[in-house]
């Protein structure tokens, strides 16, 4: 379960989260949406440990661990993912190596064996054929001359990979075609289950049509300034923000 | 004896050997060895303060004996080598034979201060191929000064590996000297990581058509340890290649220095000339001077240099670490990566898992 309490986080002398409160309980899958620059993806860098952000108040707890406190390492192995709204490139680093090296580190981490490269690429080559991505994906730099949805599918490979309690998916949407759209759905779903929960931050109402979130919130100047069900979107779809705002 | 050159010579204006100059150093002695010796199942030979060691090599069948060396070089280091060389490894491949791969071990344990001034010497005939992993190690106040002959005559390959690991109170200046026949090819790749001073000193010559050299190097630098890069390649006739791509990875207050010289003849048409020195600030206290030179007299040449300065970048560091890899090793992997093309020579298998190894736990090591 994740538990955000009143959470504030600033950049420079600029204050960018205001208070958010938001309950994740295990099993799931929240959607967060809102302007441009609200604050979504200084949220989800400040729940994985991005440096540079400072926290001026509250608290973000995951299965009763203060993720605050925890480096950004210790957070993955814990269970939390965030997939970028912007992958980063590593020209001279496989990705296969990559996958592996992160794999095995949280698996060390939680005191399970490694994987060989062998066990590996089998474990891999089966992630790859059901997000039906081509193969040389594993052999190429990580995320280097990748298209833009190339390197969103690639975030959900090593999702899929890693396992995690918790995804953050930061516009995981954006930039992909119709059917990657679909396959990355799928690939978020099948993670689904009484021990994984999400949150999703995305623009469009079209990913929620494939994945279902529980719930919906509206992030806007720092703070949670909404929540509904799934047809929340539909109406955010049909009014835009502009009336939430005010209110 | 020769005196040593000082920063009044052109060639030595960023590295300072003054430090060298005030340590009054013995003759090598023998010594015991208390460090294990790298091994690699390939044959083996070792010098032990400077001196052949029987009971730890088990030489390959083209070493032969040590002759006396005659040297009219001008290069200072080159006559104190010269002056002082008793012993070193003379390989000597007939033509057309693939002679596999041998190492070349230099342990030092010094327990005085002390000099000793290998003289190798290594010639493969027309088509021959060798790979050499050459690996320097050691502990104590130590002067290695290695000089190394290279002759490959046509067709002949020559892949050499070094490793530069001497102990952090060390002096490693070395020497390499390599001619290089008609289609032949030396390539090199030299890891440094080792010594408080260090300095590899390369002079190829491109003396037939489609002769091809890589002199290519990574140093991974810290605390004040001063690494110097200088090389000399001449270009002597057409259709030769050279490429060098020295890397530098700087932390603390280390200092990495590249001096490249490409000359070009007259008649070396269509020569292709290469040179990119990149270099990676792990500190602001970190310092690398880079000094390429071209001296073209012929009309039909690509030449280019490249140089750039950097530092890992914290967005990667982040990405690596939110996948779980923790920040120690999320910096080697990226150092690691920076260092890619430098290592693009090393087409052994063996040599590359001994060097990439060693450059993984460098970061760690500290
Ligand atoms: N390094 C930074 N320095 C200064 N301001 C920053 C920095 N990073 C983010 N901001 C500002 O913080 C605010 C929130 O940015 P954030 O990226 O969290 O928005 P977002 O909700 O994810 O927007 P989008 O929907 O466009 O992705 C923006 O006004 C942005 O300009
Ligand atoms: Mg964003």
């Amino acid at each position: 379960m994740l538990e955000i309490k009143n959470l504030s986080a600033s950049i420079g002398d600029k204050e960018i989260l205001r208070g958010v409160n938001l309950v994740v309980p295990d099993g799931e899958i929240h959607a967060i949406m809102g302007p441009n620059g609200a604050g979504k993806s200084t949220l989800s860098y400040v729940l994985s440990g991005r440096e540079g952000y400072e926290v001026t108040g509250g608290s973000a707890f995951y299965n009763g661990q203060d993720l605050l406190a925890m480096e950004p390492e210790a957070r993955a192995a814990a269970g939390v993912f965030l997939a970028f709204q912007y992958p980063v490139e590593l020209p001279g680093v496989g990705n296969a190596n990559f996958i592996r090296t992160a794999l095995n580190a949280v698996r060390r981490a939680r005191g399970e064996g490694e994987l060989d490269a062998v066990a590996f690429l089998k474990l891999a080559r089966t992630a790859i054929k059901n997000l039906s991505m081509p193969d040389d994906m594993l052999k190429r730099n990580v995320n280097v001359g990748f298209s833009g949805g190339e390197k969103k599918r690639n975030e959900v490979l090593q999702m899929a990979l890693l396992q995690p309690g918790l995804a953050i998916l930061d516009e995981t949407d954006s930039g992909l075609d119709i059917d990657a759209l679909k396959i990355v759905s799928e690939g978020v779903n099948a993670l689904r289950g009484p021990k994984f929960s999400a949150l999703i931050i995305t623009h469009y109402q079209r990913l929620l049509d494939h994945i279902v979130p529980d719930y919906v919130h509206v992030l806007a100047a720092g703070k949670i300034i909404r929540s509904g069900g799934p047809e929340l979107a539909l109406e955010l779809e049909a009014h835009g923000y502009a009336g939430l705002e005010a209110a | 004896m020769t005196a040593l050159p000082t920063r009044k010579l052109e060639a030595w204006r960023y590295t300072d050997l003054k430090n060298l100059a005030a340590i009054s150093f013995v003759e090598a002695t023998p010594t015991k060895i208390v460090a294990p010796l790298p091994d690699l199942g390939i044959p083996r030979i070792v010098f032990v303060n400077g001196t052949y060691n029987a009971a730890l090599s088990t030489p390959p069948d083209f070493l032969s004996s040590f002759a006396k060396v005659v040297d009219e070089s001008s290069l200072p280091l080159v006559q104190i080598n010269a002056a002082h060389a008793h012993d070193g490894a003379t390989i000597d491949v007939p033509a057309n034979i693939d002679a596999g791969a041998v190492m070349l071990v230099s342990y030092a344990n010094a327990e005085m201060p002390m000099a000793f001034h290998p003289r190798h010497r290594v010639v493969l005939g027309e088509g021959s191929k060798l790979t050499i992993i050459e690996v320097a190690i050691g502990q104590g106040v130590y002067w290695h000064n290695p000089v190394t002959d290279i002759i490959l005559h046509e067709g002949a390959a020559l892949s050499h590996y070094r490793l530069q690991d001497e102990g952090l109170d060390a002096f490693h200046l070395a020497t390499i000297r390599a001619q290089v026949a008609e289609k032949a090819a030396y390539e090199s790749f030299s890891l440094v990581i080792g010594a408080k001073l260090s300095r590899a000193e390369f002079h190829a010559t491109l003396s037939g058509p489609n002769a091809t050299t890589h002199l290519n190097a990574a140093q991974l630098l810290r605390g004040r340890q001063h690494a110097d890069f200088t090389s000399v390649v001449a270009h002597k006739a057409p259709n030769c290649a050279s490429r060098q791509t020295v890397k530098s990875v700087l932390s603390d207050h280390s200092r990495g220095v590249f001096q490249g010289r490409i000359e070009v003849a007259r008649v070396a048409q269509k020569t292709d000339g290469y040179q990119m020195n990149q270099a990676l600030l792990l500190s602001p206290h970190a310092e690398i001077d880079i000094k390429p030179e071209l001296e073209i007299f012929a009309d039909d040449v690509k030449c280019s240099h490249g140089a750039t300065i950097g530092a890992l970048d914290p967005e990667q560091i982040f990405y690596l670490r939110s996948r779980g890899i923790p920040e120690d090793q999320a910096r080697a992997m990226l150092i690691r990566a920076f260092l890619t093309e430098a290592l693009e020579p090393v087409t052994n298998e063996a040599a590359r898992v001994f060097l990439e190894d060693t450059i993984e736990t460098w970061w760690a090591r500290k």
